[in-house]
């Protein structure tokens, strides 16, 4: 039916050809024009904003919206721009993914190498921890918070994220191990390796690409999460998220949508950042996390 | 394997191997206590909320299922549900739609197909508040798209969605698909990339259209995709609360919250615990009417 030799089957007129890569593209332009406009947006003045359209290119580029949006901007009472939440992020994820990341590789090596009974029923259980919405725990949770003095703090928020992330951190390292041959463990346990010391040795060097999916996870996890930041955590210590819904949703003076624009990108370079450099690890977490049971 | 079985090749247990047997289970026993507590205790400590009288603090007589019984009452918690139906509804099949068409088209060896891909697929990587932030002013009833296209030379084009009651919810979806769609042409194509050549072959030696090969063979054999990809955006759906608080705030007035917004007024800024609990509840079980056969079903396949 066509001078390719297909492996899937295709359609090759041209008519055809033109009409598939026309759909393609418009559906490519739906999704990249909110990115174009924000960039556009950012770099305009308000003046232009006003007289020019959406999509229109600038005329004169000005960053004022971006400094403004990183050290000036008001997010409700404070006036001191996103900078502050910013790096608020970026210490709440350190730690967060880090320590998610390595409990989960353990629980993964525990659940797959050293089978106990219940071990199943274990997983199960913490597999339904993915899928609840949090909604259901969050109030007991702001009370344990404050029964421990942790209300409002970042420390109280990393502890959150490390509680309910272990259960994706931990599905990763369970269903990488388990295509892990098991005489690999036997082999070390005879020539007298202990526990840890097959961890270390042998899983860990194993692993690199499930520690790939799982610390980008967890990182765009983290950064993007706006229901625990708005819960439990307060003023100073807000995560870059609640910031930018504030500085957006801030109704005193004069409307600046340039300068909503600049901290709409700055809150999502990070994770766009990664998404470019890592795309497949990333791609592989999202199937990973959502699919896989 | 079993820990038992492995060091029976050791000749006699020392304390330090009994130590090693209980290695494991102590190490992973952080993480079991965590669920126990974290997740099932709250689970409990919730329900018990929901059946009793808490306002701003809580108290633990248990009252009976009244606060249940007020939610379907309340005004505005049933027009969260409906917003949910709509909203779901909608945002699972468009995501659906967009993600098997354009899927099917990327199959079709397609030139850039990578660089394609990485287009669909980036809004993800954002935050809901992102989203919501770009299409809050995209959608700006003034300056954003209603200006565009009355430039263009429609001058009575309007488009005021975003503020409009009857309509805002609509936003939320157009938004909602943006951030998601990538995602569930990504997993339809790998879905499409396993289904088996041999059997498509053969159709296309008896002389089958490709039409016809889609809808009858191609498209039947993405079932279990669609099982597994209805499951998660519907999951999405019941969760959806940064994006409506970004980009309507539930308004204008309440006409786009949800049960998770109307979760977060309730229990966090109106101190009606024991209401906001009863709201959690219900969720909780609309999640799990949706995740246990599935979960059931995922255990449950030989690997």
């Amino acid at each position: 039916m066509s001078s390719f030799s297909a492996d899937t089957p295709h359609s090759s007129s041209v008519m055809g050809r033109i009409f598939i890569y026309g759909i393609l593209l418009i559906v490519a332009g739906y999704f990249l024009l909110p990115l174009l406009v924000m960039v556009f947006t950012s770099v305009k003045s308000m003046e232009e904003i006003r007289t020019g359209s959406l999509i229109s290119i600038p005329t004169s580029i000005t960053f004022d919206a971006w400094s403004k949006a990183w050290s000036s901007a008001c997010t409700g009472v404070e006036c001191s721009g996103l900078s502050g939440y910013f790096w608020n992020s970026v210490w709440l994820v350190t730690p967060t993914v880090s320590i998610s990341t390595f409990l989960g590789a353990l629980n993964g090596y525990v659940l797959t190498k050293w089978n106990f009974k219940g071990a199943d029923v274990f997983f199960s259980m913490l597999l339904i921890g993915c899928f609840i919405p949090f909604q259901v725990i969050l109030l007991p949770m702001a009370r344990t918070l404050g029964f421990l003095g942790l209300a409002g703090t970042t420390t109280g928020l990393i502890m959150v994220h490390i509680i309910y992330g272990l259960a994706f951190t931990t599905l990763f390292f369970r269903n990488f191990y388990v295509s892990i041959p098991n005489e690999l463990v036997r082999a070390a346990q005879i020539d007298g390796a202990g526990f840890f010391m097959i961890f270390w040795k042998i899983m860990l060097p194993l692993s690199i690409p499930i520690i790939v999916v799982s610390v980008i996870w967890q990182f765009t996890q983290i950064w993007n999460d706006f229901l625990f930041g708005v819960v439990f955590s307060a003023g100073e210590s807000q995560p870059i998220t609640v910031a930018l819904n504030n500085l957006v949703n801030t109704s005193t003076g004069v409307k600046e949508y340039n300068v909503d624009m600049a901290a709409a990108i700055i809150a999502a370079l990070p994770t766009l950042f990664v998404y470019v450099v890592a795309g497949k690890y990333f791609v592989r977490g999202l199937t990973a996390g959502a699919v896989k049971g | 394997m079993d820990t038992t079985t492995s060091s029976r090749a050791i000749p006699q247990k020392s304390l330090a191997d009994h130590f090693e047997d209980w290695l494991p289970k102590l190490v992973i026993s952080p993480t079991f206590l965590a669920a126990i507590f974290f997740v099932y205790g709250y689970i409990i400590w919730t329900a018990w909320l929901s059946l009793t009288k808490s306002r701003m603090l809580p108290k633990y007589d248990i009252e009976g299922f009244f606060q249940y019984g007020k939610l379907w009452t309340n005004d505005r918690w049933l027009v969260a549900l409906t917003n949910l139906g709509i909203y779901g509804t909608l945002f699972i099949g468009i995501c659906l739609g967009i993600g098997l068409l354009i899927a099917i088209l990327l199959d079709q060896r397609i030139r850039a197909e990578g660089a394609l891909r990485t287009i669909y697929l980036y809004p993800m990587a954002l935050s809901f508040i992102v989203t919501g932030t770009a299409w809050k002013w995209i959608l700006n009833p003034g300056l954003g798209l209603e200006k565009l296209v009355r430039e263009m030379g429609f001058e009575n084009f309007t488009f005021g969605w975003l503020t409009d009651s009857d309509m805002a919810i609509y936003t939320v979806v157009i938004a909602g698909v943006w951030q998601s769609a990538g995602f569930v042409i990504a997993l339809f194509l790998s879905g499409l990339r396993g289904v088996d050549d041999s059997i498509i072959k053969a159709a296309q030696v008896d002389g089958a259209s490709l039409p016809r090969i889609y809808w009858s063979i191609i498209i039947p054999s993405l079932r279990p995709v669609f099982f597994s990809t209805l499951m998660i955006l519907g999951h999405i759906a019941i969760k959806s609360f940064d994006l409506i608080m970004a980009l309507t705030g539930g308004g204008p007035g309440y006409a786009t919250d949800v049960p998770a917004t109307f979760m977060y007024t309730y229990t966090f800024t109106r101190n009606q615990i024991g209401f906001g609990s009863a709201s959690a509840m219900v969720m909780l079980g609309g999640v799990l009417a949706i995740v246990i056969p599935y979960l059931y079903s995922e255990l449950r396949k030989p690997r």
